[in-house]
């Protein structure tokens, strides 16, 4: 049995997370058990059909919601597809969909391609206006409002929950950033989710909607274990996922706290030690195991190329490469630099000393590449 | 805020052919050739100049006119020295 192929230096979790340990076992023995169609009655198909109500079961224990609430879908970006166009779909009262401008790409490119859009301001955390989204919930042609738990590129939480919406306007949620290592909000209709997040297997998305909730179909449908799913479950990957959300649910609370802690760490060295940069997101009510900065006069993608020959793996929202691209939508909702920027976030397992060896590297390859240009 | 396309911009940098950052670092490398008061603009297509700019002039505590247009429609943003 092999470890991930992670290395110490991956600080790149909110794209990607390992295989949980938790779900290994479980993916193998169902990658034997569980290939058979749930919907067939015989023997294979049964077992199938067990050990998908299995996994939605464990899914719905681990978020809190129904086992009839929970669709397991190819990824968690038709989760969002699904999700929000449902409620579009059945909305009795029109087709324009409220977000912040900071929404996941996911939601916008929905919203273009199914609604109409109406994007909300954000502060300079990227914190939606709240006053400003329910006023602007409010109008007759509003299907539905799409707000974030929190933001994938900067971590501000969203106050999701606490926004007043008229009673017929549903709330889609993007969940897709803290599903697993928060526990989801109130108040909404629908919520999407992504096993890969939270160190379920990639192709794993979850759907969840709420019981009462007017939901329809938005593409054509297909005859599975519920109205929602499309095509032939992936049992033995969805059964992984919820294994593995399961264990993160269970350990959260100590990841967590470490995770915070760590990340008041980056914050506080960033700041403290690179000369003019700027540490973006709420400071305290964000996602437990991510930051974003951005570094004045340096080309993004060149960072993060000198940061991978050292073993550190970071994601950046700047698009410097060419004059055409244009940079992160979130960062310039925000109006915070767009150029120079890194996103950092924990691995299950990252260390003081990992994030240590991170921030002494970081001082001297900022200043390398401002040497470049001059500055 | 749109400046007067006829204000007297002391220094005008042609970026347009740049890709970010080099916009801003041309802006920063030339801040000092205007005198304290004056204004200073940079003409980019880059995208990212339009948050770019403003963002540095609000780290490096410097005046954010605004953005107009050169003759040619490139965007044009206008920035005051102010120490």
């Amino acid at each position: 049995m092999t470890g991930p192929v992670a290395g110490r230096g991956d600080l790149d979790s909110a794209s990607a997370v390992p295989l949980h340990p938790a779900a290994r076992q479980v993916l193998l023995a169902a990658l034997d058990r569980g290939y058979a169609d749930p919907r067939r009655l015989h023997r294979a198909g049964r077992e199938a059909r067990l050990l998908l109500d299995n996994a939605r079961e464990a899914t719905s224990d681990a978020l809190g919601v129904r086992a009839d609430e929970v669709t397991f879908t190819p990824s968690g970006t038709h989760a969002v597809h699904l999700g929000l166009l449902g409620l579009v779909r059945g909305s009795r009262r029109g087709d324009l969909v409220v977000h912040p401008a900071v929404e996941h790409s996911a939601v916008h490119r929905a919203v273009e391609w199914g609604a109409r859009g109406e994007a909300v301001p954000c502060d300079r955390e990227g914190r939606v206006l709240a006053d400003v989204l329910a006023q602007a919930a409010t109008a007759s042609e509003v299907g539905a409002v799409a707000l974030q738990t929190a933001n994938h590129e900067v971590g501000t939480l969203q106050p999701v929950g606490e926004v007043e919406l008229p009673d017929d306007v549903p709330l889609f949620t993007d969940a897709c950033a803290s599903m697993g290592r928060l526990a989801l909000p109130t108040g909404w209709a629908a919520a999407a989710g992504s096993a890969h997040k939270w160190g379920g297997p990639a192709g794993v998305g979850v759907l969840l909607v709420r019981k009462r909730a007017r939901w329809r179909n938005p593409f054509p449908a297909d005859d599975r274990a519920d109205e929602r799913s499309t095509g032939f479950e992936n049992l033995p990957a969805a059964l992984a996922a919820a294994a593995a959300l399961q264990a993160v649910v269970a350990e959260r609370d100590e990841v967590n706290a470490r995770h915070h802690e760590l990340i008041d760490v980056v914050r506080r060295r960033v700041a403290a030690e690179v000369p003019d940069v700027e540490v973006v997101g709420d400071p305290d009510r964000r996602l437990p195991h991510l930051v974003t900065f951005s570094c004045l006069y340096v080309d993004g993608e060149a960072l993060v190329t000198e940061l991978d020959r050292r073993g550190f793996g970071i994601a950046s929202g700047s698009a410097c490469t060419a004059s055409t691209l244009a940079p992160s939508h979130v960062l310039e909702a925000m109006g915070v630099l767009t150029h120079g920027n890194v996103r950092l976030s924990l691995q299950r397992e990252t260390t003081r000393s990992d994030v240590d060896a991170f921030c002494d590297a970081l001082p001297g390859l900022v200043a390398d590449l401002r040497g470049r240009v001059g500055l | 805020m749109t400046p007067d396309p006829h204000r007297d911009v002391a220094l005008e940098l042609d970026c347009r052919e740049m890709p970010c950052p080099m916009p801003v670092i041309e802006l920063a490398r030339h801040l000092t050739d205007v005198e304290v008061g004056e204004l200073l603009a940079v003409v980019a297509l880059d995208p990212a100049a339009a948050v770019d700019v403003p963002a540095w002039c609000r780290m490096k505590a410097q005046d954010y006119v605004g953005a107009d247009a050169a003759p040619d429609g490139a965007p044009r943003y206008v920035v005051r020295r102010v120490s």
